[in-house]
């Protein structure tokens, strides 16, 4: 499937779910844009996932020195937002399962990152990541094992039940999780290198925002990056085999259950890791952190972002960081009180799901791409028939 | 023994109220094959309508009638305008939508009602019957509640057994080429799938908020057990609506009682798991359903 | 208020500044202004002529109804304090956010109040769980962070971990010690059941309540927040033979369990503690039923509560009166609720602290004012604050009320105490009645 018009999209962190005969058009229309973006990028898939990885993180560089505190610290809300939001994209993109629930999944990477820094001396934060990451892993195997075997609103209605389920363990079992108020996270001070990288790169001071900003961005970027190459290697061709042509693929041999489950732990995996850096961020885990509101959330920014798409998962994810404090301002600055700007937010937030799935069933990304292909192709009829 | 009755007794009312609940979603899912998240704000929206109308003076009953005419419409309007572009494309997309309006709706609702608690009356007395000198937690409201509920379900059923609106609506939502060759207006029956929907939703929001308070946000636990609730009997059927309804309450209410009330909502994962996987779709499950 | 109103409040206000400034241009030292210097941008958030002052509330969500209230009241209060010249000639600019009680958003909330909008103090951040998500930012970053409105302990326990933390309400520990006490010498029969809010709030409660009468409590059920059905905790409560419940919950729940007690035919003493007794929003509430089910506030009627800051259940107290004022001139829509009345005082008390602090206030001037004078301020609240070195705990005391129709009649005098063993004492102050337009007075005490 890479093919080389493909690389325009793929420069941007993502992974295309094009239908076969979408692909095939595009492959067969030759297109002079096209090949100068083959030549700035390596034909080999890792290569070229290497190259993006590098560009992405000069421009999370640039991004993070040439922005103030604040905007450093939504995106560090973005990252934990997007690296579960890649996860769910995978599992309801490529792979066609719904999720109400990955809110809670990442309510076990939470507390699992609050209960390893809670130790005296506790293990240094790659681990205590790591940990959160596999904990999360198994919880999602188990899941993923119960929903294999569920389609649509029943998968919805057991991932619904997830999602306000799990929170309820921290209550039951307050003496050792928190209860309602919660485990405090104490994050880890930034090593010194982080001072001198900072003051190297840009002068700004190092303060902890900044470091909690950049440990998002680095979580994130690993994981685009895993995820982008398993979507391209067999593995995303197999989910979409899964996804779209259940009959054909178990004729072929494919294990439909196998694979789901696989979608799940990888997607769980993920949920783990953005829950572990929300913890960061955060610094706190706590039940009313993880409602049903944060899966619900995660579903919308995937939708909307166009599914499939791991851009689309990032810039579904910006919606959620930038839209309400933005709507809120705008209401403030139209005479409204604080109460009546705050309540505007979440009815502005309706609206655009409604509206952007009316006018853009493929979300942002989805429809744009389908717009460039129509805009490319005719643009290519019309070069043949002169020529 | 007095309080395994009481507890029974609440268990048996809230549960059927998930039942009213988990009922319109199954009519939802009958006519247009989406689940309906917005739901819960839809009758949260008509109950404000109603309790703006009693606190201006007017009967309960009055007021249930407008509420229940204005989720009719209301149904109807949403069916027609934001659902009808996204019907037939991907089914994800109708659940984003109707997620969208569930979150746009209560916003309104806070916006135009202001978010304060607000009693909403009862029809019905809210003191329990006496047997001898105990008191069971069995009121005249909640009689009515079960009775409505029962009403409800009966009315439903033999709707799409016994009419020819019932047939022509069950036959556009599970084969619109078919029906629409055998001459059914297949757009009309959607519109008025979604409508009775929303009336029956309306009713429940009624129902849970008599004797009660409301606020913008009361029915989000109502929207959690209710889809459980239907999704444990099996989306197509409305006797498993109703049977899924009721063990939810039950269940809860042991579990509240007996065991801790943290793990309450644990519990009805637990419930649902287990029975789903034993039947993936659900209790009363149709052949079909698994392929939905 | 919308913007172009409250510029021109900022026009007469600064016009009224003037003029007050010239009164007292050869007089007594002015309310609170050392040194007598000019105004300056002393601090972030602090300019000649404002004070930028931030808060997080849920404003929308499941927390929204009541709690919501409580900004509107601090806002009230503040735009009156700012038409009679505000705090040493400078307004207050009050900036408050919505977290929808979910500590995520808070923490998103309060990185945008201290670093784009750079408040000067952060006041009153509503609740446990979600406040505590920004203890560390606040204490790191230097904001002072005061009154955080909930009674857990963390806020005032240990300065010296968050020296610019302070509590402001009675700490629910201290609370439960004082019912607990009340209970055992008025009620020592009784037989006592825990109907408990499963958070901080109830366990804190629980434990004070406990070392008074801990062998007289034959239950203690818990319900979740959000989960309106509690039949069967008082079931639960009514078939262990409670005959006397103290609940600690908040007033919704007040509500819900009067209502299901009328369903079950329970009827025990009712001990509500403080947040959760307010008479008049529960009255209003159970009021409504129809039917003859519930024929007026009968309900509460004989119901125990405590209370350390008199509410709308108290209209003759002269505070009230002012804080009816205050609300009837600057307040929006709606009527003087104790949210209302919750917010106004604490913005009284954040007055006070602004003036101790001085002329040119820095963060740390304000948080070594409050230490140094804020145990003295007299205010609202019926017992002074343990503010000092080495606490942070608000107001330390309360009285116990019975609830007659919507006021509340004293059963006891006020009573102080503090975490742990301390004793219950009786308080041997008055509460003095409030200065001119509910305007502090206070010396500065820093610089």
């Amino acid at each position: 499937m890479s093919q080389p018009q493909d690389t325009t999209a793929t420069s941007s962190g993502e992974m295309s779910s094009e239908s076969p005969t979408e692909s095939t058009a595009a492959a067969n229309a030759p297109s002079a844009g096209a090949s100068t973006g083959r030549s700035l990028l390596p034909s080999n898939t890792l290569l070229r996932h290497l190259l993006v990885l590098l560009l992405c993180a000069v421009v999370a560089v640039v991004l993070l020195e040439s922005t103030d505190q604040f905007t450093n610290s939504q995106l560090a809300q973005l990252s934990y937002y997007a690296i579960a939001a890649g996860g769910l994209t995978v599992l309801t993109g490529l792979n066609g399962q719904i999720s109400l629930g990955h809110g809670a999944l990442m309510a076990v990477g939470a507390y699992t990152t609050a209960l390893f820094l809670e130790a005296e001396e506790p293990l240094p934060l790659p681990v205590v990541l790591l940990v959160a990451v596999l904990l999360t892993t198994l919880v999602g195997a188990l899941v993923g094992v119960a929903a294999a075997r569920l389609h649509g609103p029943y998968l919805a209605g057991a991932t619904l039940a997830l999602a306000v389920g799990l929170p309820g363990l921290a209550l039951y079992f307050r003496e050792w999780l928190g209860g309602e108020q919660g485990l405090r996270v104490r994050a880890p001070r930034a090593p010194e290198a982080f001072d001198g990288f900072i003051g190297f790169v840009s002068g700004n001071p190092a303060s902890n925002t900044k470091w909690l900003a950049y440990l998002g961005a680095i979580c994130l970027l690993i994981t685009f990056f895993l995820l982008a190459n398993l979507a391209r290697s067999r593995v995303g061709r197999t989910w979409r085999a899964v996804r779209d042509q259940e009959v054909a693929a178990e004729l072929a041999g494919i294990d439909l259950g196998a694979w789901r489950v696989l979608a799940f732990v990888v997607s769980a995996a993920c949920a783990g890791l953005g829950g572990a850096v929300l913890a960061l961020v955060v610094r706190l885990a706590a039940p009313s952190g993880f409602t049903l509101v944060l899966s619900l959330a995660l579903l919308t920014a995937i939708v909307i972002g166009g599914l499939g798409s791991l851009f689309g998962a990032l810039l579904g994810s910006a919606l959620l960081v930038f839209l309400p404090p933005f709507v809120t301002d705008l209401g403030a600055d139209l005479g409204l009180n604080n109460t009546e700007a705050a309540q505007l937010a979440p009815f502005v937030y309706g609206v655009v799901l409604v509206v952007v799935m009316i006018f853009a069933p493929a979300g942002v990304v989805g429809s744009v791409r389908l717009r460039w292909r129509t805009w490319r192709a005719r643009r290519a009829a019309s070069a043949a028939g002169r020529a | 023994m007095q309080q395994f009755v009481n507890v029974t007794l609440t268990g048996l009312i809230s549960g059927s109220v998930y039942a009213a609940f988990a009922l319109a979603l199954v009519l939802i899912w009958r006519s247009t094959r989406i689940v309906n998240f917005a739901q819960g704000s839809m009758a949260a929206a008509t109950s404000f309508i109603a309790l703006a109308l009693i606190q201006s003076g007017w009967s309960y009953w009055l007021a249930l009638v407008v509420a229940l005419v204005s989720g009719f419409v209301l149904g109807a309007v949403v069916e027609r305008v934001v659902i009808r572009p996204v019907e037939g494309g991907p089914e994800l997309n109708a659940v984003i939508v109707t997620l969208g309006l569930f979150i746009a709706f209560q916003a309104l609702i806070a916006i135009v009602y202001g978010s304060s608690f607000e009693s909403f009356p009862a029809p019905f007395g809210l003191r329990g019957f006496s047997i001898g000198d105990t008191t069971i937690a069995l009121t005249p409201n909640s009689l009515y509640v079960l009775g409505a509920v029962v009403v409800t379900m009966v009315g439903l059923i033999a709707l799409f057994r016994f009419t020819r609106v019932g047939l022509a609506m069950r036959a556009s939502a599970f084969g619109q080429e078919v029906a629409r060759l055998l001459g059914v207006r297949v757009g009309r029956m959607l519109t008025l799938g979604w409508a009775l929907a929303a009336v029956v939703g309306s009713l429940s929001g009624l129902l849970i908020a008599g004797g009660g308070l409301v606020w913008p946000a009361y029915m989000d636990a109502l929207i959690v057990f209710g889809f459980v609730a239907a999704v444990l009997g099996g989306l197509d059927s409305p006797v498993g609506a109703v049977v899924g309804g009721l063990s939810i309450g039950l269940a809860l209410a042991y579990v509240s009682a007996y065991i801790d009330p943290a793990l309450v909502n644990l519990a009805a994962l637990v419930i649902l798991m287990v029975v789903l996987l034993v039947r993936p779709g659900g209790l009363f499950a149709s052949s079909t359903a698994r392929r939905a | 208020m919308t913007r172009s109103s409250r510029r021109l409040t900022r026009i007469l206000a600064t016009a009224t500044v003037a003029s007050t400034l010239a009164a007292c241009g050869g007089g007594d030292g002015g309310s609170g202004g050392g040194g007598g210097g000019e105004n300056e941008a002393s601090d972030i958030g602090i300019t000649e002529d404002s004070i930028k002052i931030g808060a997080h509330y849920p404003l929308t969500g499941v927390a929204a109804p009541g709690y919501s209230e409580i900004p509107t009241g601090v806002q009230a209060y503040f735009d009156c304090l700012n038409q009679e010249g505000g705090i040493n000639g400078r307004e207050i600019e009050y900036i408050y956010r919505d977290d929808a009680y979910n500590p995520t958003n808070t923490s998103a909330v309060v990185n945008q109040l201290v670093l784009e909008d750079e408040v000067f103090a952060i006041m009153g951040g509503l609740g446990t769980p979600t406040h505590s998500a920004v203890l560390e930012f606040l204490n790191a970053e230097g904001v002072p962070d005061l009154f955080v409105a909930s009674g857990s302990r963390l806020w005032g326990e240990n300065p010296e971990d968050y020296p610019y933390t302070f509590g402001w309400q009675t700490d629910y520990e201290s609370e439960g010690k004082i019912i607990g006490q009340y209970i055992a010498e008025n009620f020592p029969d009784a037989r006592v059941g825990l109907f408990l809010q499963d958070d901080d709030f109830g366990e804190d409660g629980e434990r004070g309540i406990r070392e008074y009468i801990d062998d007289q409590i034959v239950a203690a059920e818990r319900y979740v927040p959000g989960n309106t059905d509690v039949g069967p905790q008082i079931a639960a409560l009514q078939a262990a033979g409670a005959d006397f419940v103290v609940g600690f919950n908040v007033p919704s729940y007040t509500a819900l369990s009067q209502l299901v007690a009328l369903r079950l035919g329970y009827q025990p003493q009712w001990f509500y503690s403080n947040v959760g007794s307010d008479p008049a929003l529960v009255g209003s509430l159970l009021q409504n039923f129809s039917q003859g089910a519930v024929s007026d506030a009968s309900l509460l009627d004989g119901a125990l509560t405590t209370e350390y800051l008199p509410g709308v259940d108290a209209p003759d107290n002269a505070w009230v009166q002012e804080f009816q004022r205050i609300w009837d001139e600057c307040g929006g829509e709606g009527e003087l609720t104790n949210y209302r009345i919750y917010g106004m005082a604490q913005a009284f008390t954040t007055a006070q602290a602004l003036q101790a602090a001085g002329q040119n206030p820095t963060r740390d001037g304000l948080v070594e004012a409050i230490e140094t004078a804020g145990s003295e301020w007299e205010g609202p609240t019926f017992a002074p604050f343990r503010y000092s070195e080495d606490s942070h705990m608000g107001t330390s005391g309360m009285q116990v009320s019975r609830i007659t129709g919507t006021t509340a009649e004293e059963q006891t005098p006020v009573l102080v105490t503090d975490l742990g063993n301390a004793e219950i004492e009786e308080f041997d102050g008055e509460q003095a009645p409030p200065p001119a337009n509910a305007i502090p007075d206070v010396e500065s005490v820093v610089d």
